[in-house]
């Protein structure tokens, strides 16, 4: 029988089994910030224990940076931010700080930088690190004991996840994006849908896609309960791939996409489960509640709890759309919002960008509402600013930021006030996420760049043409 | 890392749905770099309001919580199941967990069991009824009806067990894979 992608990777990371022992797992990445490694490192210094491949662990800042001028981190933020940089200097571990120019969200420096590859396994002390996946690497969030077991043995104790496999089929109507594709699979799997899973999204759709569309899609595989998201290595990763700074070059290059391309899954391997979507007929998705699953197309309406037969998941809507302030039956498009967030892990890499400028191009915000684009690396603003999407963002009024994880879960000045509702590219919409009070619709970029526009959930393809 | 064998209280009951971790321990608290600490603000946002089940007399004391499906999705923050152990809870009862969290409360002596939704609703009523509750981890029950623990992860919580320390000891393991592995990257070259 063959095997899985899943298999493959994980089959070359056993460093012990034992049998009635979860395996321990070889991990190729560590990825850190500031949030979920200070208790680590902390617990180290305590038994005196070196980390054990410092060159197999980086470091970065994002969840607490401010990404405008305006409003200063506070001192806890401060405090944390400087444990990271005192944390990385006693253990030998690199850290692209603030101003490094190297800097950014975890889940988008890791791909930049050529150091997420197909076949790796990652881990990072962050949920949203299924992200990577995207590139064919088995990558998946841990918490902070975890990170402490990483950073001493590079090791996890781990039992294999279940798999399963979505397979995308027909032909991805215009205007509909890796963000639609992945909201509509998550309210059709609902939020518990992948607990104990490995995702690997296939099929001609997944195969048609950017990396950039790509790692949006895995970015999500958490918010279905998923482990992890995979997507098998093609000639669109190894494109991406070529020349950043991490990847081999020359014949190690070579010699690397040759291994790469034993990767996928074969043909005649079984998963535990199988689901085929048709994306013929979708359409723009919004979130009107307060979890990822809690999901409509652009054009439908607020749905009617009474409509649910599941009597918990009827008692969640109920208190989903008290939270949301929505009636039931309203039409989406009607509904007006005071924010629009741009950004994130799930969508603020150069692609995201060009797709919410386009939109944005010639057109202006609506007055009602306050708008902003952070990009999640140092690269990705330096590179939107060679190709001047910064003016096309303010000449429109935009506020233009420098990178981090801003409005996505408000650990930094960037957060919503209570009641203000907020179309984001992000990834989370549960109840107080961008701000205590604040209300969050997950969108795609293009929806959320018309939004602004409109002042209410527009299409883009129904913006007034300029 | 704590040991758990038995835990025998009232139990708060929280019978809703995909509870994640931004309303056990919302984001402001995350910035701290103790481990201790966190249980005043459990909940942090659905406490101020007066009817949470938290807030109610019957709630004080009780060392076990009985959720519903999914408890615990969302964000890997071990601030999560660190909160809930800090404010007292022992044991968790629910249908199912988000895998991190789940993962998360083995590591911490944190007791996450698992049982079939009804028996969990069973459970549910005998708690809203006053009864006390036993989770025995030695026996495997919890409010008389088994539950599936791997012996693995029994074991380590029986024993409170330092899972970095019982790695270490595979030393000649690690080092075997490492010989025969060449790093596919290094982050202090790039």
């Amino acid at each position: 029988m063959g095997l899985t992608l899943l298999d493959k990777v994980w089959e070359s990371h056993v460093a012990q089994r034992v049998a009635g022992q979860p395996d321990l797992l070889y991990v190729d990445l560590h990825l850190v910030h500031e949030v979920t490694s200070p208790q680590a490192f902390e617990s180290l210094r305590l038994a005196g224990r070196p980390v054990r491949r410092p060159d197999l662990t980086l470091a970065t800042m994002d969840h607490n940076v401010a990404t405008g001028d305006d409003t200063p981190i506070d001192p806890l933020s401060e405090q944390q931010l400087g444990a990271l940089a005192r944390n990385c200097e006693e253990f030998g571990v690199p850290l692209y700080a603030t101003g490094s120019g190297r800097e950014g969200i975890v889940h988008v420096i890791g791909p930049e930088l050529g150091l997420t590859q197909p076949g790796l396994t990652i881990v990072c002390g962050d949920s949203h690190t299924s992200t990577h996946g995207a590139l064919g690497a088995l990558a998946f969030g841990i918490g902070t004991s975890e990170v402490e077991h990483v950073l001493a043995t590079q090791t996890l104790q781990q039992r294999k996840p279940h798999s399963l496999r979505i397979r995308f089929v027909g032909e991805l109507p215009d205007g509909v994006g890796a963000k639609d594709i992945v909201l509509a699979a998550i309210g059709r799997l609902g939020v518990d849908g992948g607990v104990g899973h490995v995702i690997e999204y296939a099929g001609p759709v997944i195969e048609g896609l950017s990396m950039e569309g790509r790692l949006t899609i895995c970015n999500m595989s958490i918010e279905a309960g998923a482990r992890a998201g995979l997507i098998a290595p093609d000639d669109v990763t190894y494109a991406y791939l070529e020349g950043r700074p991490g990847v081999p070059r020359g014949s190690d290059w070579d010699a690397a996409v040759a291994r790469w391309r034993e990767l996928p899954t074969d043909d005649d391997a079984v998963f535990d489960r199988e689901l085929e979507i048709d994306v013929s007929e979708l359409r723009p998705q919004v979130t009107w509640g307060t979890n990822p699953g809690m999901v409509v197309p652009l054009d439908g309406v607020v749905p009617d709890p009474q409509d649910i037969a599941d009597p918990d998941a009827r008692a969640a809507a109920e208190r989903a759309l008290t939270y949301m302030a929505l009636e039931p039956g309203t039409p989406i498009q009607e509904i007006g919002v005071d924010r629009v967030f741009i950004g994130s892990c799930t969508n603020s890499r150069i692609e995201d960008l060009r797709t919410a400028a386009a939109v944005v191009r010639g057109r202006h915000v609506h007055p009602s509402v306050r708008a902003l684009v952070v990009p999640g690396s140092a690269q990705v603003k330096l590179q939107a600013e060679a190709e001047g999407l910064d003016r096309v963002f303010t000449d429109a009024g935009f506020e233009w930021r420098r990178a981090g994880c801003s409005m996505c879960l408000g650990m930094n000045p960037d957060v919503l006030g209570p009641g203000e509702r907020c179309a984001s590219t992000s990834n989370r919409n549960f109840e107080g996420r961008q701000g205590a009070g604040g209300r969050t619709h997950l969108v795609s970029p293009s929806v959320a760049a018309a939004t602004a526009i409109a002042g209410r959930f527009a299409d883009a393809r129904d913006l007034v043409p300029v | 890392m704590k040991s758990f064998h038995s835990v025998t209280s009232r139990a708060l009951v929280l019978d809703r749905p995909d509870v994640d971790t931004d309303q056990i321990i919302p984001k402001q608290f995350l910035k701290r770099i103790e481990r201790s600490g966190f249980g005043e603000f459990l909940f942090f946002d659905w406490r101020k309001d007066p009817a949470f089940e938290l807030n109610q007399p019957e709630a004080q004391g009780a060392h076990i919580l009985i959720t519903g499906r999914n408890f615990g999705c969302g964000s890997s923050r071990e601030h999560a199941p660190w909160a809930l152990e800090d404010y007292g809870f022992e044991a968790i009862v629910a249908p199912s967990y988000g895998d991190i969290f789940r993962q998360n409360s083995l590591k911490i002596g944190l007791l996450p069991v698992e049982l079939p939704a009804e028996q969990v609703k069973a459970l549910m009523e005998r708690a809203r009824a006053g009864d006390e509750l036993t989770v025995d981890l030695e026996a495997r029950t919890a409010g008389g009806f088994p539950f599936e623990l791997d012996d693995f992860a029994r074991r380590c919580l029986l024993e409170g067990l330092d899972d970095v320390a019982l790695t270490l000891l595979q030393e000649d393991a690690l080092a075997a894979y490492e010989a025969s592995h060449t790093a596919p990257i290094s982050t202090l070259t790039i």
